[in-house]
């Protein structure tokens, strides 16, 4: 039982509907039957007492004269013709007299003429005695506690002076099919309504138990931490469940958008630190680094003349240069320093981009879409926002398929300039999606992972934002930049 | 009832020679009386040998029948030989029916199907026992001469006696358990088990009485002679022509003959011992 109470309402409200179901369709269904069976003997008992007393009349002068082939005639005509549907169909007839002797019966082989009703089975036995008890001036049924038979008696009488009495026996066998046949057609009518009312149920129990299947799960994730969304369709109506989904969506959304803050706080935290390291340790290789580029200068210089350097030694020199030269570049990328010119931004910026790339974009044969509106002047450091585009459009270049297109958006809406670079694509890996801002992360063979760090570098140094995002086989970088006016 | 019958003759048509106008032939339980398509059939041959309209008048029992010839509304009737004799006075022989090729049948006495134990009257004591008609030569005539012949009183020997008014109805009566046993007509036992087999298959015989003169078709005293001998041709002639022929066959009879009033001497004999002629 506790197993069945414990079950989920998903299972437990359709089973106790259908439950209630069957048990008031058989409870109907029972009631009507026993009624049913209730009033087919009455009908039994009527239609028996006319036929009785019309056969009572008859036979009173026919037995009076002693005419036992006339009386048996009239006994056994009621009998012919008999169908064993017909329900109101006499099993026998007979007539016994005052003493119980039979005077004349329609079954003479099993009750023969003049014989006493008691020698007869038990049935008949009980019948003889309730008659010797009962007034016999009047009709009455006789049923005998579970026989199978029922005993309609007339008095066989005329002003007074009684012969005997008929009695007309009905089997129950006779009519126990008729009410089989009422059973049977109830039962299919129950059958008929258990048929619409289950599935409606079923259809009706899962309906309301879906929705709270659903936000038991939610509840549950809930507790444990960020719950998922649910489905609005899945409960539409504004009853007492409705506002507890309405409830659920706005705490849960809130979780939701507290855990989102959370994980940018984080991550902008992280990337700060790393910023912050690596600006550290670039200056701290940039001073000795500029000393050995500057003393290798040097030798070059001095060593011009004769005699010439021996080749190995000017090999050897070309490649420390070449080596200080890639190391120097890398650490300028690390290093950001703030080399701001304060020259605005103009639509010719964008055009310059443009020709940067168009080799690139020719080599891998892409596309390229432009989508630029902007205002003549806008007042934010141009040479900034060129290093995050170029450093952006190389990016979605190096990882669009050959085909496929780039596209650059940019526009100007209050005070904010938004950018917008996107490349046809499957998104990069979730591991590397979460440190894409951070240096030398790189989904690409060769890449050495700089270049989206200088971006969101420069993008913080602007005070803006900048987020990745993907979808349908594309990728795309948005970037958004306060516009301030100085006075 | 016979001293008033020889009283009436002379007010029918007797007087007078011319023939009839209609021809009433009544018919009664000593045969299978009540298939009508054959009775109609049979009216219609005799209309058509006769060039007379010919009226059949069915009763139920013998005694209806026999009124009706003392009321004079009957110039013939099929009589069973018991009532023929009683009215011996106002009928005359007409002709005889041919069972099996000779003018005579027999009572048998038969019990139910299922009543194996019974081998004679004797092992009816005290059993419910159907006669067909008070009239009845072998439905009640014989069968209480039987029983006074072997020395018991035929009023106490049976517990319970009833009539059943044809010999058809008492084969049924036993068939169907109501009657212990019956005394019937040979005659009829064996047309009916060629129209209703079922019936007489549930019934045995258990014994067969000597024979006795058929039951013949009598003349009303009061028919002219013209009618008389027309109809007597008329019967006589039905084996000698096709239809006659069929109409004979579905009788369960072979023909007619003229016959002799001394065949019913044995019957008339037994009537003496009931102390009835």
């Amino acid at each position: 039982m506790k197993r069945l109470l414990d079950l989920s309402l998903r299972h437990k409200i359709p089973l106790w509907g259908s439950g209630l179901i069957v048990a008031a369709t058989l409870a109907v269904s029972v009631g009507l039957m026993a009624r049913a069976f209730a009033d087919l003997k009455g009908d039994v008992i009527i239609s028996s007492q006319g036929l009785g007393r019309t056969l009572a009349k008859t036979l009173f002068p026919v037995l009076l004269h002693d005419d036992l082939w006339r009386a048996i005639e009239l006994v056994e005509a009621p009998l012919h013709g008999s169908t064993h549907a017909d329900p109101l169909q006499a099993e026998a007839i007979f007539v016994v007299d005052p003493k119980m002797r039979v005077l004349v019966s329609s079954t003479p082989r099993t009750m023969p003429l003049l014989a006493e009703l008691d020698s007869f089975d038990p049935d008949d036995r009980q019948l003889a005695a309730a008659l010797r008890d009962a007034d016999t001036s009047v009709s009455h049924a006789f049923e005998f506690g579970h026989s199978d038979y029922l005993h309609v008696t007339t008095p066989v009488a005329e002003e007074g002076s009684l012969i005997g009495t008929l009695v007309i026996t009905h089997s129950k066998h006779v009519f126990l099919p008729r009410f089989f046949g009422i059973a049977l057609g109830g039962a299919g009518m129950g059958a008929l309504v258990l048929a619409i009312l289950l599935p409606l149920n079923w259809y009706w129990g899962r309906h309301m138990a879906q929705p709270l299947v659903q936000l038991s799960r939610g509840m549950d994730e809930m507790v444990r931490g960020v719950p998922s969304e649910i489905n609005p369709d899945l409960y539409g109506h504004n009853d007492e469940l409705g506002q507890l989904f309405d409830a659920y969506r706005e705490a849960s959304a809130e979780i939701r958008q507290k855990a989102a803050l959370e994980r940018e706080v984080l991550q902008s935290e992280r990337l700060a630190a790393v910023g912050r390291l690596a600006a550290g340790i670039a200056h701290e290789v940039n001073n000795p680094l500029a000393g050995m580029l500057m003393a290798l200068d040097n030798l070059k210089r001095r060593s011009a003349g004769d005699p010439p350097l021996d080749p190995l030694l000017e090999r050897t020199l070309a490649f420390l240069e070449r080596g200080l030269q890639h190391v120097s570049e890398t650490v300028g990328a690390l290093l950001l320093e703030a080399r701001v010119q304060l020259r605005p931004l103009t639509p010719h910026d964008f055009e310059d981009l443009r020709t940067l790339l168009e080799p690139q974009l020719a080599n891998k044969s892409l596309r390229f879409d432009w989508a630029v509106r902007v205002p003549d002047s806008i007042a934010v450091a141009a040479s900034l926002v060129r290093q995050i585009l170029i450093n952006l459009l190389l990016n979605a270049v190096q990882a669009t398929p050959a085909g496929g297109g780039v596209r650059l958006a940019a526009n100007m809406r209050d005070d904010t300039l938004s950018l917008q670079v996107s490349n046809d694509g499957e998104p990069p890996p979730a591991h590397i999606l979460a440190h894409i801002f951070e240096p030398f992360v790189s989904g690409r063979e060769g890449g050495h992972g700089l270049g989206l760090w200088v971006a969101y570098q420069t993008v913080q140094q602007l005070g803006g934002h900048i987020a990745i995002d993907s979808a349908d086989g594309r990728v795309v970088f948005r970037v958004r930049l306060p516009v301030v006016e100085t006075p | 009832m016979a001293a008033l019958a020889v009283g009436m003759p002379g007010t029918g048509r007797a007087l007078t020679h011319a023939p009839a106008q209609v021809l009433r032939v009544g018919l009664t339980p000593a045969f299978v009386h009540d298939q009508h398509s054959l009775m109609a059939d049979w009216r219609n041959y005799l209309e058509s040998r006769l060039q007379t309209p010919v009226e059949f008048v069915q009763r139920n029992s013998y005694r209806e029948t026999m009124d009706l010839l003392h009321q004079e509304r009957l110039d013939f009737a099929w009589l069973c030989d018991y009532p023929f004799l009683y009215l011996k006075d106002l009928v005359r022989l007409l002709a005889i029916p041919l069972n099996h090729g000779r003018p005579y049948y027999r009572s048998y006495l038969i019990v139910g199907s299922g009543d194996s134990k019974s081998k004679s009257m004797a092992d009816l004591k005290g059993a419910v026992f159907a006669y067909a008609d008070p009239y009845s030569n072998t439905g009640y005539l014989a069968p209480r001469y039987r029983l006074r012949e072997m020395g018991h009183d035929p009023a106490s020997f049976f517990r319970k006696t009833f009539f059943t008014w044809s010999h058809r109805k008492l084969i049924e009566a036993v068939a169907k358990g109501y009657a212990d046993g019956g005394a019937v007509d040979s005659f009829v036992f064996e047309s009916l088990e060629k129209v209703k087999p079922d019936i007489v298959r549930r019934t045995r015989i258990v014994e067969r009485s000597v024979e006795y003169g058929f039951p013949p078709f009598a003349a009303h005293r009061s028919v002219s002679a013209t009618d008389f001998l027309r109809m007597q041709k008329a019967l006589l002639g039905m084996s000698g022509d096709p239809a006659g022929r069929t109409l004979l066959e579905r009788l369960n009879i072979d023909g007619f003959i003229v016959g002799d009033r001394r065949m019913y001497d044995g019957v008339e004999m037994m009537m003496r011992a009931f102390g009835e002629h």
